[in-house]
């Protein structure tokens, strides 16, 4: 297999992320979203938000390594994501992120074997209540 | 930003769907660096066709921020969508022109919820990407 599946488990060390308005702003705009209460802030706390909010991806920005997990990027494709939320992330918020392996398998394809990584990523507030969990699966060639 | 109306949504509704404009290769470098997602087969259309692409093609993540962009405008100031899912099948191209379609699966009258299908899809009827999401209601 491409990636040893002994690594399933293991968990990156945990990183802190400040949810920055200019970036959420930047983010929306490269999508070509609109949606006011992603840039407009007087908007957002009329809608009872502290600050603006992050479009429902935006938690791809949030990347925490895996020492553990490693392949080459260009044998890489992206199979799905899932994002579930507690509630919505708003600027101004202090997560604290790590990254766990929930499995890896082998599966034939037509090309060949092909392994399958499956990641959850988790954010939580500086108290520990989760807000976000980040579920992606890569299929390494 | 009114979003659809909880208490008219209906199981098996087709909502309004979301076209976007042609996607363009600046699209693509603005994403990248928005997102931080530098890989060159999205950016630079010689690292694409080294590893057999007839050019750049665009980010899975740009057509799931598609996706979050009409579940958002679906749910309005009126809640927030708690959950969103896809599965990546089919390859997105500079110029291509993107529709993004949501269908009701399920309304949960206890929880406030919506479940949607959702897919996109550039000629009518073959989905590029499929996916699902709740919308929660306050």
């Amino acid at each position: 297999m491409l990636i040893d599946p002994s690594i399933i488990g293991s968990t990156s060390e945990s990183k802190i992320f400040e949810i920055e308005k200019g970036a959420i702003r930047t983010f929306a705009e490269a999508i070509g979203d609109d949606n006011l209460l992603y840039k407009d802030e007087a908007f957002a706390k009329e809608c009872g938000h502290r600050s603006i909010v992050a479009p429902p991806t935006f938690p791809t920005t949030i990347r925490v390594a895996n020492p553990k997990v490693k392949f080459d990027p260009s044998r890489v494709l992206h199979g799905q994501q899932e994002y579930i939320y507690e509630r919505s992330i708003v600027a101004g918020d202090v997560l604290r992120c790590f990254s766990t392996v929930v499995d890896v398998l082998e599966k034939e394809g037509n090309t060949g074997k092909m392994t399958f990584l499956v990641q959850e990523i988790r954010g939580e507030d500086l108290a520990g209540n989760l807000v976000y969990r980040a579920k992606s699966t890569l299929i390494i060639r | 930003m009114n979003g659809i109306d909880w208490t008219r949504a209906e199981t098996g509704q087709e909502l309004e769907a979301l076209v976007k404009p042609a996607i363009e290769k600046v699209q693509l470098v603005k994403y990248a660096g928005a997102s931080g997602d530098f890989n060159l087969i999205h950016t630079d259309d010689e690292t694409a066709r080294r590893v057999g692409l007839p050019g750049v093609i665009a980010h899975g993540m740009l057509s799931m921020g598609f996706l979050g962009q009409l579940c958002g405008q679906l749910v309005g100031k009126n809640g927030f969508v708690s959950q969103l899912m896809v599965r990546f099948s089919g390859m997105v191209f500079p110029g291509d022109v993107l529709t993004c379609r949501a269908k009701v699966k399920k309304k949960n009258e206890n929880e406030r919820t919506l479940d949607l299908e959702l897919s996109v899809e550039r000629e009518p009827g073959k989905t590029l990407t499929s996916g699902k999401a709740i919308l929660k209601f306050y």
